[in-house]
C-alpha cells in the first residue's frame, strides 16, 4: 500500500479526515531522518523502493542481520498508524524519510511532538502527525503492544483518537487540521484544478507559445 | 503603475492565483531537470498517471553524476549508469529534450541555459537544485526548488510560493585590477552574513555590477543562495540583450528578438521603486577575496589578516573556532602563503569562457606547481570547445593542468572527482562545508578562477596582483 497519496488523479483531493487500523509503536525521543532513512539510500532514482529501507540502520546490522526493531515484528506488518516520542524526524529536510514510511505502510504518525519540516513533508503525502502528551503516548504504545491487531482510530477533524475502550484528546496543528479535511493539501491536485486560469496565465505571457502543451517539440 | 520592481512585476504577470494555504501560483517559464533531483518526481508522477504538462518548457542536462573523463556507456559508477538511465527514459517518455554529452551540448544547468537563450528576462526560472539563481543575471525569477515542487512544475507547468521581500544590493564604484564578480559576491556574503538573505530576494545594482558582462553577472547572482536569498536579479540592460542576440533564441530569428524586447523593457524595476532594503558597498574598496573558514561567509581580503574568533559576533564565534581549526589557520595572518594540494577550476559559479580566458591568462608562461593537482572542468561542452577554439585548452595543458570534460565535477564530488584526506583545495567553486568536495577531512578555499590560477601555479594562496601575467593570445 503506498497510502493516500497514491490516489487516483483528479481534480479532487481526497480529504482524511480519519485513519484507522492497527498500530506500530516506535519509541525514542529525537529519532531523526537519517534513522528514519540512511543517506545512503538517497542515492536512488524512485522513493518507490525506499519502504524496505525505513529504519534500516535500526533493523540491521552491518552483515545485515536483523535487530529487535517493532518494523521487524510480523505482529506489526500490516500496521498504519505509528505511535512515537518526542521530537520526532529531527534532522535534515529530506522528503525520503516520510516517503520511506508510507511505502512501508504508515498513513498516519502519533506522537508526543515532530521536527516542523517532516511534519510538512508528511502533510504533503496527506500524512497526519498528530500529538499528545507523554503519558498518554506511552499508556498508546502499551496497548498496541499488547493488542498487535487492536484498531486505533485517528480523527483528524475531531482531534481524538481512538483504542480499544479509550479514546483520549490528541492536537492537530490547526493549518494541518484544515488542510487534511478540506482536502487541500495536495498541491498537485489543487494546483492541476486550475487548468484554465493556468492557461490564461501563459497565453497573457509574451515569450510562451501558444499551443497546445504535450507535443514534446521543443522550440528553439 | 510605477515604483514596482523587476520582482513585484514578473510575479504579478506570472500569478496564477491565490492558493488556499496563502502561496501564490506562479507559472513557470522555464523548468530546468537533471539526474539528480527529478527522477523522485518522475515516479511520483507516474504513480498517480500525470503526464507532463509543458515538456516543451522544460530541458534537461546531466551535470552532477557524469564523469569527466572516460564518458563512454556504461559509465564506471553503477550509481550515475542507473541515475542517467532514469533520466533517459523519464524525458524519453514525457518528450523532453535532453543534452546529453552526445549532444555537445551537455554542461552544468545553470550555464546552458543562458549559453543556449533558454534563460531570458522577465521569465520564471525553475529546477531542483539552489544554484538557480544565476539565471537571475538575466532579469529572470529564478528559485531552486523540492522534489515535490518538481512534480508540481512537471504536472502544471506552475509552482506555489510565498512572495518575498526585496533588498537592493548596490555596489558603487569600479572594480580594482585582479578584481573579480566573485570578490563582489564574496564581499556581500561577509558583509551580511550567509543568513542575512533569508526572507529576501536581491537585487543587484549599481555601477560595478552594470559594468560586469553576463557571466560576471551570473558569478554573482548564482552565490545568493549561500547569503540566504531566495533569489537574485539583475535588471536586464543592452549587456544582456547583447548576450542574447548571439544565442540560439534569436541568433537565426531578429524578428522574435523585436517582438520579445518590448517585453523585457516593461519589467525592469521603475527607478523610484520602493525596496524593503537598500545596502550600499564601495566596489572600488573590494580586493581579492579568499575564504579562511567553512562557511562561504568566512572570507578576508587578500592582504588582510583573518579574523580571531573573540572579535566576531558572538554567535559566530563557535563556529569560526571550529572551522579556523579544521582548516589549520591562524588568526592574525593573511591567507597568503597557506599551502595547496588541489587548483579546481570549475563550476556554476566560475567555469564559463571568460573565466577560463581570465584563468589562462594568469597561467600562461607558469607551471603547476608540483605539490599541486590542477583541472580545469569547463562549464559545458560549448565553453569547453569554445576554449579548444582559442587554443586556451593548450595553456592550460602545458602548464600542468588536467582538461577535462564538462560537468559539476568537484564541485561538490559526486563523480570520481574528489579530495582525498586532508587535501586544501583552491577553488572557483560556491561552497567550503565541510566535506562538499568529497573527503571529510577536505579543506576548500573559495577564490575567483584567476585566484585559483594563481594559487596553481605557486602551490599557495597567492594574491594574483602579484603575479606577472602573460595576454594569451585567440588564435
Ligand atoms: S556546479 Fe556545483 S553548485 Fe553548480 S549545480 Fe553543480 S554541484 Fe551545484
Amino acid at each position: 500500500m503506498s497510502g493516500p497519496a497514491a490516489t487516483g488523479e483528479t481534480a479532487d483531493i481526497p480529504s482524511v479526515e480519519s485513519v484507522e487500523g492497527t498500530g506500530v509503536p516506535v519509541r525514542g525521543n529525537d529519532v531523526d531522518t537519517d534513522q528514519i532513512i540512511p543517506a545512503r539510500f538517497m542515492k536512488v532514482v524512485t522513493f518507490d523502493g525506499l519502504g524496505e529501507f525505513a529504519f534500516f540502520d535500526r533493523r540491521f546490522t552491518d552483515d545485515n542481520e536483523p535487530k529487535d526493531h517493532p518494523f521487524n515484528e510480523a505482529r506489526f506488518q500490516d500496521a498504519t498508524v505509528m505511535v512515537v516520542n518526542a521530537n520526532f524526524g529531527c534532522g535534515s529536510s529530506r522528503e525520503h524519510a516520510p516517503q520511506a514510511l508510507v511505502r512501508w505502510g504508515i498513513d498516519a504518525i502519533v506522537g508526543e511532538s515532530f521536527a516542523e519540516i517532516f511534519a510538512g513533508n508528511c502533510l504533503a503525502l496527506g500524512v497526519p502527525t498528530v500529538t499528545a502528551d507523554a503519558d498518554t503516548i506511552a499508556a498508546l504504545q502499551d496497548w498496541v503492544d499488547a493488542n498487535p491487531d487492536g484498531e486505533i482510530a485517528v480523527d483528524v477533524a475531531g482531534e481524538t483518537v481512538t483504542y480499544g475502550d479509550t479514546a483520549v484528546e490528541v492536537s492537530v496543528e490547526e493549518a494541518q487540521r484544515q488542510a487534511l479535511v478540506e482536502g487541500i493539501w495536495d498541491t498537485t491536485a489543487l494546483m492541476r484544478s486550475n487548468r484554465d486560469a493556468i492557461a490564461e496565465t501563459a497565453r497573457s505571457l509574451p515569450y510562451v507559445d501558444d499551443r497546445d502543451a504535450g507535443s514534446g517539440r521543443v522550440d528553439d | 503603475m510605477s515604483e514596482r520592481t523587476l520582482y513585484d512585476r514578473v510575479w504579478d504577470a506570472h500569478r496564477v492565483r491565490t492558493l488556499p494555504n496563502g502561496q501564490d501560483q506562479l507559472f513557470v517559464g522555464l523548468h530546468l531537470i537533471h539526474e539528480v533531483t527529478s527522477p523522485q518526481a518522475f515516479g511520483m508522477l507516474r504513480e498517480r498517471d500525470i503526464e507532463v504538462a509543458r515538456p516543451d518548457l522544460t530541458h534537461a542536462t546531466v551535470d552532477h553524476i557524469v564523469p569527466t573523463d572516460d564518458r563512454s556507456r556504461p559509465y564506471d559508477s553503477e550509481a550515475a549508469e542507473a541515475m542517467m538511465a532514469e533520466l533517459e527514459s523519464n524525458v524519453r517518455e514525457a518528450g523532453i529534450e535532453l543534452d546529453d554529452p552526445t549532444t555537445g551540448d551537455q554542461g552544468i544547468v545553470h550555464v546552458i541555459g543562458p549559453e543556449q537563450g533558454r534563460t531570458q528576462p522577465g521569465m520564471t526560472v525553475v529546477c531542483g537544485d539552489s544554484h538557480t539563481s544565476t539565471h537571475g543575471a538575466f532579469g529572470a525569477l529564478a528559485f531552486g526548488i523540492g522534489t515535490s515542487q518538481i512534480r508540481d512544475v512537471l504536472a502544471t507547468q506552475t509552482v506555489a510560493m510565498e512572495k518575498k521581500a526585496v533588498r537592493r544590493i548596490e555596489v558603487t564604484g569600479d572594480l580594482g585590477e585582479g578584481v573579480t564578480a566573485k570578490d563582489v559576491v564574496l564581499s556581500i556574503i561577509r558583509r551580511l552574513g550567509t543568513d542575512g538573505g533569508v526572507g529576501y530576494v536581491y537585487e543587484y545594482a549599481g555601477d560595478a555590477i552594470e559594468a560586469l558582462g553576463m557571466p560576471g553577472r551570473m558569478s554573482v547572482c548564482n552565490m545568493s543562495i549561500e547569503g540566504g536569498a531566495r533569489a537574485g536579479y539583475v535588471n536586464p540592460d543592452e549587456t544582456t540583450y547583447e548576450w542574447l542576440r548571439a544565442t540560439d533564441a534569436f541568433a537565426d530569428d531578429p524578428e522574435r528578438f523585436a517582438e520579445l524586447k518590448p517585453y523585457w523593457e516593461s519589467i525592469r524595476s521603475d527607478p523610484d521603486a520602493e525596496y524593503d532594503d537598500v545596502v550600499t558597498i564601495d566596489g572600488s574598496a573590494i580586493e581579492p577575496m579568499v575564504t579562511w573558514g567553512t562557511t562561504p561567509g568566512q572570507s578576508v581580503g587578500i592582504t588582510e589578516p583573518i579574523p580571531a574568533p573573540a572579535d566576531l559576533p558572538t554567535d559566530e564565534q563557535d563556529v569560526a573556532r571550529r572551522a579556523q581549526a579544521h582548516m589549520g589557520v591562524e588568526p592574525g595572518e593573511t591567507m597568503q602563503g597557506y599551502d595547496v594540494d588541489v587548483a579546481f577550476l570549475g563550476s556554476c559559479t566560475n567555469a564559463r569562457l571568460p573565466d577560463l580566458r581570465a584563468a589562462a591568462g594568469v597561467v600562461a608562461g607558469h607551471e603547476v606547481d608540483e605539490s599541486v593537482r590542477a583541472m580545469v572542468v569547463p562549464g559545458s561542452q560549448r565553453v569547453k570547445a569554445a576554449a579548444e577554439a582559442e587554443g586556451l585548452d593548450e595553456t592550460f595543458r602545458e602548464a600542468g593542468f588536467q582538461w577535462r570534460g564538462a560537468g559539476c565535477s568537484m564541485c561538490l564530488g559526486m563523480n570520481d572527482d574528489q579530495l582525498e584526506g586532508d587535501e586544501a583545495c583552491a577553488s572557483s567553486s560556491n561552497r567550503n562545508f565541510v566535506g562538499r568536495q568529497g573527503s571529510k577531512d577536505g579543506r576548500t578555499v573559495l577564490m575567483s578562477p584567476e585566484m585559483v590560477a594563481a594559487a596553481a601555479v605557486t602551490g599557495e594562496v597567492t594574491d594574483v596582483r602579484e603575479l606577472p601575467t602573460v595576454e594569451v593570445e585567440a588564435r
